[in-house]
């Protein structure tokens, strides 16, 4: 009894946390996906995970898809000589072995043409395209306009 | 012939003083300023010419800004990863510097004042530290804006009628005189930015 008013307090203390997803297909981990809450529609919506290539071989991120938006897309943001664009990538190399981040600055999805505006607390679903591994679906934690990184409960 | 030396070199020190003070009054004109700037870096904002509206609809020019410390940065709302990344460090930096930061103008800059308005401004900035204004004005306006800040950007055309901006990404700092006093690149550690942002403060 002791434990299961533990386990309602652990919960109750700690609503803003996840368990963060994390799916693998064949040597391909993808984990901790997230996004920002949306300002309406308007704007193009976020998209950042982790991707861990266990596999022998090289592989490629090359489409998102997702019915949060109409057009997702593949961006990183690039500073060179001190200005900021903002190219599309026709794919990100995860490279075996390694561990390639979509994160803030960088490689990120950009969900354009959004179908309904994120809401804080709320999932929605990406379809990841491997060149090799194939595709993976995973569900996406839409975190507040202030996250900087994935808040799991998992302390990852 | 020692003794010549040291009157001629008197005569030299004498005559490069009296240079200097007359320099002096060039040296601080705007044309002298203007000679000697970086063609890169900002001006000081004493020097600046723009004329922007704030997202509260308030006029706002250059010279509103010396007397306090600012930091200054361009970007625009429709951007998902750049803007939202700087404007996150910087209300990081903020409740880091908690009131210390209080005197302090924080100010964005729209590059792309077609979409963002006052108002559009307004409800975007309200995810962020209160303390960061949001500044747009005519596509001129904010050209003479960037001309003065040395900022370069540019609409990238999308599929359909949408686009989006490449623009320079650093985040200017100012001393309370208007004197340009360092830039915070995009990727910079945040351990060096803290005390820069500190010595404009001073």
């Amino acid at each position: 009894m002791k434990t299961l008013i533990l386990a309602f307090v652990l919960l109750g203390a700690a609503p803003a946390a996840f368990a963060c997803e994390s799916v693998s297909v064949g040597g391909i981990t993808v984990q901790q996906p997230w996004s920002r809450v949306s300002i309406g529609t308007q704007r193009p919506g976020v998209l950042y995970l982790t991707i861990r290539n266990d596999g022998p071989a090289d592989d490629a991120l090359t489409a998102v898809s997702t019915p949060a938006a109409e057009t997702p897309m593949l961006h990183e943001t690039v500073v060179s000589d001190g200005i900021a664009s903002m190219p599309h990538v026709m794919q990100v190399p995860v490279p075996a072995g390694e561990t390639v981040e979509l994160r803030p600055g960088g490689y990120h999805g950009m969900l354009m043409g959004l179908t309904g505006p994120l809401e804080e607390g709320a999932t929605f679903p990406v379809t990841l395209t491997f060149a090799t591994a194939g595709e993976i679906t995973i569900p996406v934690q839409v975190l507040s306009m202030r996250a900087e990184g994935p808040e799991c409960d998992d302390g990852q | 012939m020692r003794r010549r030396s040291v009157i001629l070199l008197g005569l030299g020190g004498a005559a490069s003083a009296a240079a200097f003070t007359l320099g002096l009054g060039a040296w601080r004109s705007r044309e002298g300023v203007l000679a000697r700037q970086d063609p890169r870096l900002p001006l000081p904002l004493s020097l600046m010419d723009w004329r922007l509206t704030d997202h509260r609809g308030n006029a706002v020019s250059p010279d509103d800004w010396i007397g306090r410390p600012a930091m200054v940065f361009f970007g625009f709302t429709w951007c998902p990863d750049v803007c939202p990344t700087t404007l996150l460090d910087i209300s990081d930096w903020l409740e880091e510097l908690g009131s210390d930061a209080d005197d302090l103008t924080v100010a964005l800059i729209t590059v792309d004042p077609e979409r963002d308005r006052p108002e559009v401004l307004a409800d975007y900035l309200a995810n962020f530290d209160p303390r960061i204004t949001g500044l747009t004005g005519t596509s001129d306006q904010v050209g003479s804006a960037a001309e003065g800040f040395r900022v370069t950007y540019q609409k990238v055309p999308r599929e359909g009628e949408d686009y989006t901006m490449n623009h320079t990404a650093g985040v200017f700092l100012f001393h309370r005189d208007g004197r340009f006093g360092g830039i915070v690149d995009f990727h910079e550690d945040r351990r060096y930015t803290i005390p820069k942002i500190r010595r404009m403060l001073g």
